[in-house]
């Protein structure tokens, strides 16, 4: 490749054709500020619009400043990326954003975690010359995700999520000039859209514009209630990342330690999501392989592939879009709904406790479960199976807020029967997670044989599209897995084409799967820190004594006593769901 | 080609016979300026009016439509030609006046008021000749508006129409046809000034296929509207550089972006590409040739940044109208991320005569880097109003004395702003810089689109700048934060100016801001916004001065700096004032002299209207 000699603040660098001058500037250990550039490289997320203009830098030779993320390296440039114009300038840009912008750092939600807020303090911006309006705009409340969009800088970082990765196409600038914004279109409330509340928009926002429902109130106040039994579960995810909000390193496993705090916090039962995924597996795998058999004996009817179901913004996305395909989804729940589901029913019986008086929280990586936990079929007379689907950064809040030191806590183990979980579904928190997991059970229960390679190393990794076929005794199963609704849209207009050769899809909503979700801790556009927390899930996988979700024993002992046998009667009832065609639920409001 | 020739010469001699014929009666020729601007102001009457007249009276005689006339201060205008004789312009034509012109001067050869001088040289006269020079005007761009009635091909292609298409397909290769467009220096008359020649050769070398012509009609400077009378008065001059840009570029598909608040434009070139297909003008194997082109048009909404190529493109497309980083340029990825070639359409109307008339000819016009002529649109306090084309190079002083007439009701002249919304107001000092791309930067303006606003002392220089300040601030698609914002704090702060809250630290702000603007923003729109502010900070720093430390307007335009004064030596005390005053600011007793009070008064100007005694002044 083409090789370009560029001098950047004096030190010569040599670097590939197409290379920006910011990132030749980041490979000379030079830092120029960004603010609506934003990077997830691994996952071909990249947002480059060229508008925030804090990265501008002098090029020798141009009549004015030009921006380091959008600008291509020339042979012989030379740049300056501190000279008094381009400080002075870009300064003033920021001052004129911060101007445009509330100055309610001390009770916003991204205090601390503000990228507007830590550029301030690096440019050390004390005053602001050019005060005057502030745009205004009605602030928007849905069951996952706020809106305060006075704070949008138009960095437009949402809406590349929302469009270019996800597809979803509820997010776009709207107005002109100052009133220029990111909103649904005619600015209509989100519960209004086809947004399907995957956070993405959240994760990537640099100030307090976009954030999620808080509920840790509600939670401190059930914990509170001595009339109350407080249960907890916790997804696979949150353990590879609570921790980076008490400053550990990316992919440091918290398992012990958040079981410690979530005892000390007061819930009475502290369980695992984990223990409801391989549940899912036990439902879903049987599902799998009852299709895959119906096939096999040439009933035609029988739809494939099937598509995982355990993800929530996925299930509303393909509610939206592909009404016509609804009973292709696995009808399974997601883990945290066959949660609460197992304990607002078996474990509110076992322990003799009404459901009204039980609260379920859930500690999730995601924001769409904030959501699926208020769908009305997740309810029993107004009661729901889920009270509260707490994000991982809620949780670390809480914590916080309880004077707990995270850091120096004693692990500890969940409680049982409901926190007995399998490595199998550790895995659920990444990409590749629940199909391995799947396969690893429906392997041996359909070939009658032990695995002996309990790792699909085949159905790993961070590619957006992923393909492996599995040999099931020589049967060949061809297994898709994409990440990034963009991505499983692709698949899924292959299988309306009828071009699908995949005997089943799994589908994550976000990058990485759920260690990327809208809820984890915000990654500020380092791709390595999704990376380190895959690799902790497929650690702590490796690590655990059983590693498929049929071998549970808790798993099976509740089949036994209770559900009898997967697909059953009493599992269909509490652990499968329908869905609804959503295309007439968009509203544009008056 | 042959045919094409053919039909040019039965056309012509048409056209002659139309002219020059013997017998008396059918010789009288009428045309009625019907551009949006005539017919706003009575043009179709007239036409309807005369036309029946003409059959009650019994007079034979032929009555067309034709396109701007260029005296926008004078429509209706309608050109008159009588045997033998040269043809006459009327202004200001009502139908009294029309009746007045057939009775009098087509029946009887007798003057009526109104003609208007010719005061242009056409596309055909000697350029070197005395007269032309003195005419100070040069029509290339302009050479078929008001000549030619632009809903009929055959007047086009009678005056050499599609005969530079012909030439091009069946004797130059593209390489040539943009060697000849290179050689003639012509400039990108949308107001970047990038040479057109260049961008085609780049366009031809793009690899990626198909490739697009677009035509920019988004014109969207307020009070600029050359592109609309090229349109309305001349579209087949559009189609057919398009096509020859098709031929150069190696296109198959050209795409005109106007504004859909141009409805005559948008009719008349429906129809001119209509008349083209017909003839093979425009589709396929056009002149027998391999050569396929055709257009199609898009409307945009009338977002002035979509004049911006690459936001005119994204708008194109279907998506928000804004620009993106440059480059990569629309040359090389453009609509559909496919080579596109985006022209003016001014630039278009100048490409036929380099064709036919040959790149010397044309760059023997104009100054020595910028060639052939400019289209202006010619407005504010001046007495002739209009559409002009002057070589380049032509001096600010010939263009608004000479052509212009001067300054209205005999005013002083203060300042002219060119450039559209984001030019800048130039001043006394410039008026004898010759107009060109890089005399108009060097001296703080730009060239633009081709607006041109004159200003007396009647304009306040600092609600100049806060009213394009205005416009900026609306018009901005809101991506980068410097445009965005900044040019709303540049506004914020000229309105403080304006209602007498300024501080001398303001003016400092107004300047650093409105650089850093300049420096920082993502596109033209943004990079050139303050130009109003800081060019008549620069010229007319005391104006600001003024508003600023001595609260006052020089113009009387800013209506808060202004006082009503009630002098005491000559207030007798008659209480008319008080009586008049709406909102009961005046006070005094009878016989004694009365007091405004300045916290009330709204400045209305009713008590000074009402004083017999000459009392009341203002500061």
């Amino acid at each position: 490749m083409e090789s370009i000699k560029i001098t950047i603040d004096k030190k010569i660098i040599e670097v590939p054709k197409g290379t920006t001058v910011l990132h030749a500037a980041r490979q000379l250990g030079i830092e120029i500020p960004t603010l609506c550039y934003f990077n997830l490289g691994d996952m071909n997320i990249e947002n480059k619009p060229g508008g925030c203009r804090v990265c501008v830098v002098e090029v020798e030779g141009r009549r004015n400043l030009a921006p380091a993320c959008v600008t291509e390296c020339t042979e012989g440039m030379l740049v300056n990326t501190h000279s008094i114009r381009v400080l002075n300038s870009r300064r003033t840009v920021l001052e004129l954003i911060l101007s445009d912008h509330p100055y309610d750092c001390l009770v916003c939600a991204k205090s601390g975690n503000c990228e507007l807020q830590s550029l301030a303090q690096k440019l050390g911006i004390r005053e602001i010359h050019y005060e005057g309006e502030k745009s205004t705009y009605r602030k928007d409340t849905s069951p996952a995700i706020i809106r305060d969009i006075d704070k949008c800088i138009m960095c437009r970082r949402c809406e590349m999520m929302c469009n270019d990765f996800q597809t979803v196409g509820v997010l776009s600038a709207i107005n002109r000039g100052f009133q220029a914004v990111v909103a649904p279109a005619f600015e209509m409330n989100l519960d209004h859209s086809t947004c399907t509340y995957c956070g993405q928009c959240v994760s990537v926002c640099p100030t307090g514009a976009l954030t999620e429902v808080d509920h840790t109130r509600k939670v401190v106040n059930a914990l509170a209630d001595p009339t109350k039994t407080v249960i907890v579960q916790t997804a696979p995810a949150v353990r590879a990342a609570l921790g980076e909000e008490f400053g550990l390193e990316p992919g440091t496993l918290v398992t012990g330690k958040m079981a410690a705090a979530l005892r000390q916090l007061g819930f009475d039962f502290v369980f695992d999501t984990d223990f409801a995924a391989d549940l899912t597996i036990m439902e879903e795998g049987t599902e799998l392989l009852d299709r895959l058999t119906r096939h096999l004996n040439g009933d035609t009817s029988v739809k494939l592939p099937i598509l995982t179901s355990c993800c929530p913004g996925w299930v509303k996305f393909f509610e939206h879009n592909w009404p016509d395909m609804l009973d292709i989804p696995s009808t399974a729940k997601s883990p945290q709904q066959m949660f609460g589901a197992i304990a607002k029913n078996y474990f509110a019986d076992k322990i003799k406790v009404d459901r009204k008086d039980m609260v379920v929280v859930s500690i999730m990586p995601c924001l769409a479960k904030k959501y699926e936990c208020t769908r009305p079929e997740f309810a029993v007379d107004g009661n729901p199976d889920v009270d509260y689907a707490l994000s991982t950064r809620e949780l670390a809040h809480l914590i916080k807020q309880a004077n707990i030191d995270f850091l120096s806590l004693p692990d500890e183990d969940f409680d049982n029967p409901l926190g007995e979980s399998t490595g199998a579904s550790v895995i659920f928190g990444t990409t590749g997670g629940v199909i391995e997991a799947a396969t690893r059970t429906a392997y041996e229960v359909f070939t009658g044989k032990k695995l002996e390679k309990i790792s699909f190393e085949e159905l790993r990794g961070l590619e957006n599209i992923r393909h492996a076929t599995i040999d099931f005794n020589g049967l060949p199963i061809n297994i898709g897995i994409a990440h990034g609704l963009g991505y499983a849209r692709k698949l899924l207009e292959d299988i309306k084409a009828g071009k699908s050769e995949f005997h089943a899809i799994e589908i994550m909503a976000c990058p990485g799967g759920c260690i990327g979700g809208g809820g984890q801790p915000y990654n500020h556009g380092n791709s390595d820190v999704i990376k380190a927390r895959q690799t902790a899930l497929y650690k702590e996988d490796i690590e655990k004594p059983i590693r498929k979700s049929h071998e549970n024993p808790f798993v099976q002992k509740l089949y036994e006593e209770y559900l009898g046998k997967p697909m059953g009667e009493i599992s269909h009832h509490l652990l499968h769901t329908h869905y609804f065609d959503r295309t007439n639920e968009v509203i544009i409001d008056e | 080609m042959d045919d094409l020739k053919k039909l040019r010469n039965t056309l012509l001699e048409k056209m002659k016979f139309r002219e020059n014929n013997q017998n008396a009666q059918v010789q009288v020729q009428v045309k009625v300026a019907m551009a949006t601007c005539g017919i706003a102001s009575g043009a179709k009457e007239v036409m309807d009016f005369m036309a029946e007249e003409f059959d009650k009276r019994n007079i034979e005689a032929v009555v067309t439509q034709t396109g701007c006339m260029g005296y926008c201060y004078a429509e209706p205008t309608i050109e008159v030609k009588l045997p033998n004789n040269e043809p006459v312009i009327f202004g200001w034509v009502d139908l009294k006046k029309a009746d007045r012109i057939i009775e009098k001067y087509i029946r009887n050869n007798e003057l009526v008021e109104g003609i208007i001088p010719l005061n242009f040289a056409s596309i055909d006269d000697n350029l070197n000749d005395e007269t032309t020079e003195r005419k100070k005007q040069i029509r290339i761009a302009l050479r078929n508006c008001g000549v030619i009635n632009p809903e009929n091909i055959d007047d086009y292609i009678g005056r050499d129409g599609y005969q530079a298409l012909g030439r091009c397909l069946t004797e130059l290769s593209p390489d040539v046809v943009i060697d000849q467009v290179k050689k003639s220096g012509l400039r990108g008359r949308g107001g970047g000034g990038f040479p057109t020649g260049l961008k085609w050769e780049i366009t031809r070398k793009s690899v990626a296929k198909p490739k697009y012509v677009v035509c920019n009609a988004d014109e969207g400077d307020p009070g600029a509207f050359m592109d609309r009378s090229i349109l309305e008065g001349d579209p087949h001059s559009v189609i057919e550089a398009m096509a020859i840009a098709g031929y150069a570029i190696g296109a198959e598909f050209g795409v005109v972006y106007i504004r859909a608040e141009y409805p005559l434009a948008i009719e008349r070139l429906k129809i001119a590409i209509g008349q083209a297909r017909v003839l093979g003008l425009l589709g396929r194997n056009i002149f027998g040739t391999d050569f396929c082109f055709d257009i199609e048009l898009r409307y945009g909404a009338g977002a002035f940044v979509c004049g911006e190529e690459t936001a005119l493109i994204h708008s194109m497309e279907g998506n928000r109208g804004e620009p993106t980083v440059k480059p990569p340029f629309p040359s090389v990825s453009g609509y559909l991320g496919l080579p596109t070639n985006v022209n003016n359409v001014e630039t278009f109307a100048n490409i036929p005569p380099i064709i036919t008339k040959g790149a010397e000819w044309f760059a023997s016009i104009g100054s020595e880097k910028s060639k052939g002529t400019k289209v202006f649109a010619l407005a504010g306090q001046i007495n002739n109003v209009g559409l002009i084309e002057v070589p380049m190079g032509t001096t600010l002083r010939d263009v608004i004395y000479e052509i212009g007439g001067g300054i209205r009701d005999s005013r002083e002249f203060k300042a002219v702003q060119t450039g559209g919304p984001s030019g800048g107001c130039l001043t006394k000092k410039h008026l004898d810089t010759p107009i060109d791309y890089d005399n108009l930067i060097a001296s703080g303006s730009m060239m633009g689109s081709g607006g041109m606003i004159v200003m007396d002392e009647a304009d306040c220089m600092v609600a100049i700048a806060k009213f394009y300040l205005e416009f900026t601030v609306e018009e901005s698609c809101g991506k980068c934060s410097p445009c965005r914002i900044g040019n709303k704090r540049l506004f914020e702060i000229l309105e403080k100016i304006t209602k007498g809250n300024g501080t001398l630290e303001d003016l400092e702000h107004l300047r650093t801001l409105g650089n850093v603007i300049k420096d920082t923003s993502l596109c033209g729109l943004g990079q050139t916004s303050p130009n109003p502010v800081l060019s008549t900070l620069d010229n007319f720093f005391e104006e600001y001065y003024e508003h600023v430390v001595d609260k006052k307007c020089r113009a009387g335009v800013c209506k808060s700096l202004m006082k009503y004064i009630i002098q005491e030596d000559n207030c007798v005390g008659c209480m008319a004032c008080a009586r008049n005053c709406p909102v009961n600011a005046i006070t005094g007793e009878k016989k004694l002299p009365h007091l405004i009070n300045q916290h009330i008064c709204i400045k209305c100007g009713a008590c000074m209207e009402k004083c017999k005694f000459n009392a009341i002044y203002t500061n």
